[in-house]
């Protein structure tokens, strides 16, 4: 069981499912092959030939248009087949089980799946019982992991501040619910970040995250000092506003990211947000919109980056 | 029928014998230790060289899913699983469908037990009607009906007015009642303990003071009302000192560890493995080895195997839509004895935990080899190695963390009222 | 052993076949990895002002299935407007083929070029599609067992190198 269920047997990405416990080399490597998917992103024919022939299924049990989206055209430009399952509302309310559901699509001849799922654990549960030719990608899987996300945050992160190894990068918001986070945190962690810092209220951390390997700091005053890279996280009000915080305003006035607080960080931070905003609740717009944002660029990273993952899984 | 078991050696946990000898079966019941009774004329001898004789264990917990969740499971298999894995009483929890809140279902259930001729059947009745926490249950008919004890099996008992005036009413007949402490509300959607691995799994979490809290209110109000309390699968170091505590001030408190629990943590989940999918929830290892201690130095009286059988389906789930729970009859000799190799305990005393110490808190003549008394035994060899897999598993739950393990300690005879009901 | 030619000569002679081929409107693409070693020194010696342009195949490789990704991937760099441009393709070893059958799609995404034409340092035969330089440095033949490559030592300096084929690994 201790196996690292994302390698095959000789040690190469056969799913990505977490960043947790993948060698530095492997996430070098996804890094360095989005550099020149990039590339490809900006000439007039957008698309290389490398998957043609392949079919991606984007198996979405939990709606996201916008994820959904990147990965469709991430596939898309490597010249896959790209099949949209939105199947929140289809057969699960018939009684069929997740791995039914699979099952059926297996036999569809998928190469690869795409997964987003409300439980933690689904896209594990999933790569264990799939034909030993399929690859799974977790496009989010409850609270426990969102990897390409947080793989195209720390491309994004290399690629304004190019070396990983003497910077001080702060997370800030939802620690507890935020799969983005747990991504982020042990990507950083390993490609030689020396200091990942949390910074909320103790309502929205998870107990011991401190062994993750991170600071924990409630005050954004001492927790933005000498921070070359701001995470902030997307604040789910809907389900937060209650007994976890007592209300958005509160919340933005202690933990909103405003031009004032950015300014206790070093002159040259960058800010990142995984998207959507809440604009006004954690994050100002003159922060989001500021010249130290780099909220833009993160999204056209992000398909060089599911290019990457994808053609990297398709090889192996 | 008379039976001879002979050259095994007999641990009685009651009486203190530990000896190579041989013992003695008629009409159902033990005839003798160590020397032939006048008249006995063996029909069937048993050669029990290199084996352990010692009374049928005594299983403080195990759900048989009948009546309603035959899917999961039968009473005849899992009647089955009891005798093979010399298990000769056990305990079965309210949480039936329809809930043991009946005496017509107790009798039912009593009556199809008994029928099947294999471990008796202890029923806990419900404490409160559907176990829905809010009206007492006809306790002292249910008792007439058999039951030994009542509880809220898993089911929470938020209201602590009904909880406490539960405990007066059972403590107006003598009666036990059997809790898991767990507070609903911190409880409330959690699938892991709160620490490191549901905070890298991102698994909603059963913080410790769930446990506390729980506890805390069922100890107050034991000493309130002077009920008789049984304290069911603790889980956590700070829970049993409080237990400790309890019966240091000598409140009539018992308590209980499910076997799973006193070698796995919450470590053994690894990437989301649903066989350690429990309840309560595996912790840390910090509370697992309190646990050992806690066995050890008499805090938790007994060990039960938490049976609980879950059909295939439910476990191939993301790990907190996956049905709780683990097979247990089969494996609970061979991880009481894993305990009692890796704590070195000496034989009779973990084998109290699994016979006499559970037969006290059920409060039933049984797991002892007293001369007269019914002839439930258990024969073992405490040195085979078997491999836990479905298809040695007479369960029809296959549902266990230690699937695939080696496991040391295999059952060769049971024994109830003088049968032979299982040989392997 | 085999003597293998000088590669610093062998692109002196490349350089001089080429020189009345060049004109101000060529563009030179070397194909990663020896090929952008040889374009980057020809367009620098042939005096040539559009950029230079390098490509990496890797994404257009007709053996993917087989091989998967190249470990190393290096972004394509075409800076100059492929649209009605004249280009040399320069690569180092010419074979199968089939990388400049790569190069030529992956140069076509950019642009629809007036002509291409391909200079190679060697040539050894073996070809498997129709595909012929208009330059080359020197003709080898080679058994089919052995992989020829060009290595570039700390210095600049450009030698080339013979080995035994990887079953498993990339054909040229």
């Amino acid at each position: 069981m201790n196996n690292n269920p994302q390698l095959n047997k000789s040690g190469k990405l056969q799913h990505l499912l977490t960043t947790e416990g993948l060698p530095a080399p492997i996430l070098l490597n996804i890094l360095d092959t989005a550099e020149s998917f990039v590339g490809v992103t900006e000439r007039d024919v957008k698309k290389v030939p490398i998957l043609r022939g392949k079919s991606v299924f984007n198996l979405f049990f939990e709606p996201s248009t916008r994820t959904r989206t990147t990965f469709e055209i991430a596939a898309k430009r490597l010249s896959a087949d790209v099949v949209n399952l939105n199947i929140a509302a289809s057969s699960q309310s018939k009684g069929e089980t997740l791995l039914d559901t699979v099952n059926n699509l297996s036999a569809m001849h998928a190469d690869m799946f795409v997964v987003r799922h409300s439980q933690s654990g689904a896209a594990h549960l999933i790569a264990r019982h799939v034909q030993p030719e399929i690859h799974v990608i977790n496009a989010g899987d409850g609270r426990h992991a969102h990897p390409t996300q947080g793989l195209l945050d720390v491309f994004t992160i290399r690629h304004y501040k190019k070396d990983f190894r003497n910077l001080r990068v702060a997370i800030v918001g939802d620690i507890l619910h935020s799969r983005v986070a747990r991504s982020q945190i042990h990507a950083l962690t390993t490609l030689g970040v020396p200091e990942v810092r949390v910074i909320a209220p103790k309502t929205l951390l998870p107990s011991k995250v401190e062994r993750l390997g991170v600071r924990v700091f409630h005050d954004m005053a001492a927790g933005l000092k000498d921070v070359d890279v701001l995470l902030m996280l997307r604040l789910q009000n809907e389900r937060m506003i209650s007994a976890r915080l007592p209300s958005k305003e509160e919340y933005f006035k202690y933990y909103g990211l405003t031009p004032e607080k950015l300014a206790l960080a070093k002159p040259d931070a960058i800010v990142l947000h995984p998207g959507p905003m809440n604009r006004g609740v954690e994050i100002d717009s003159a922060v989001a919109d500021g010249k130290q944002s780099v909220i833009l660029p993160q999204v056209t990273f992000g398909i060089a980056v599911r290019m990457a993952v994808m053609s990297i899984l398709a090889g192996h | 029928m008379d039976i001879a078991i002979e050259r095994g050696r007999v641990i009685d946990p009651n009486s203190g014998v530990d000896a190579v000898t041989d013992i003695f079966i008629s009409a159902g019941r033990i005839a003798a230790l160590g020397t032939m009774p006048p008249g006995f004329h063996a029909h069937r001898r048993i050669n029990a060289e290199d084996l352990v004789v010692c009374p049928g264990l005594v299983d403080l917990s195990a759900r048989l899913r009948e009546p309603g969740l035959e899917y999961k499971a039968t009473l005849e298999s899992e009647m089955a699983a009891a005798v093979s894995g010399g298990v000769t009483s056990l305990a079965c929890s309210p949480d039936t469908d329809p809930v043991l809140d009946e005496p017509g279902l107790v009798e039912m259930l009593k009556y199809r037990a008994k029928s099947l001729n294999q471990a008796h059947v202890y029923p806990i009745g419900a404490l409160t009607r559907g176990l829905k926490g809010e009206w007492l249950t006809e306790m002292a008919e249910l008792r007439d009906a058999g039951c030994v004890a009542f509880g809220q099996a898993d089911v929470p008992l938020p209201n602590t007015r009904v909880l406490m005036q539960a405990m007066q009413y059972a403590a107006t007949f003598g009666f036990v009642i059997w809790l898991r402490p767990q507070d609903a509300n911190l409880a409330d959607g959690g699938v892991a303990h709160d620490g490191e691995v549901a905070t890298r799994l991102g698994l909603p979490a059963i913080p410790v003071c769930a446990e506390t809290l729980a506890l805390s209110n069922i100890i107050l109000m034991a000493r309130e009302t002077g009920a008789k309390v049984h304290v069911c699968r603790i889980s956590s170091a700070e829970g049993i000192a409080m237990v400790q505590a309890a019966k240091r001030q000598g409140l009539p408190v018992t308590c209980d560890v499910a076997a799973n629990h006193m070698h796995l943590s919450e470590m053994d989940i690894g990437f989301f493995d649903t066989n350690c999918h429990l309840i309560p929830p595996l912790r840390g290892l910090s509370d697992r080895d309190a646990l050992r201690r806690g066995l050890l130095d008499g805090t938790i009286d007994a060990i039960c195997s938490d049976h609980a059988p879950v059909d295939e389906d439910a476990k191939l789930l993301p790990f907190g839509e996956a049905a709780a729970g683990a097979t247990g009859l089969e494996l609970l000799l061979p991880l009481t004895l894993k305990w009692q190799e890796e704590m070195k305990v000496p034989l009779a005393a973990a084998l109290a935990k699994i016979t006499v110490e559970p037969a006290r808190i059920l409060g039933v003549n049984a797991g002892h080899l007293s001369s007269g008394a019914t002839a439930d035994l258990c024969v073992f060899d405490p040195d085979q190695y078997w491999r836990v897999e479905t298809t040695v598993l007479k369960s029809q739950g296959k549902n266990t963390p230690f699937l695939g393990m080696e496991l040391q300690g295999r059952v060769k005879y049971t024994l109830v009222n003088g049968n032979v009901v299982h040989e392997a | 052993m085999m003597l293998l030619p000088d590669a610093e000569q062998l692109l002196a002679n490349l350089t001089e076949r080429m020189r009345s081929g060049v004109a101000t409107d060529t563009a030179i693409v070397g194909i990663h990895t020896g090929g952008a070693w040889l374009a980057e020194r020809l367009h620098h010696d042939l005096k040539l002002p559009l950029p230079l342009g390098t490509l990496d195949i890797s994404f257009y490789r007709d053996d993917f299935d087989k091989i998967g990704l190249h470990a190393q991937v290096r972004p394509s760099d075409i800076s100059f407007e492929v649209e009605g441009s004249h280009i040399i393709l320069v690569d180092d070893v010419l074979y199968t083929g089939r990388t400049i059958r790569a190069a030529l799609n992956e140069l076509f995404d950019y642009g629809r070029p007036s002509s291409i034409r391909l200079a190679a340092l060697i040539d050894r035969g073996g070809r498997e599609l129709p595909i012929a330089p208009q330059y080359v440095g020197a003709t080898l033949a080679l058994p089919s067992d052995k992989m020829l490559a060009l290595e570039k030592s700390s210095t600049g300096k450009l030698s080339l190198r013979l080995y035994d084929k990887n079953p498993m690994g990339h054909e040229q």
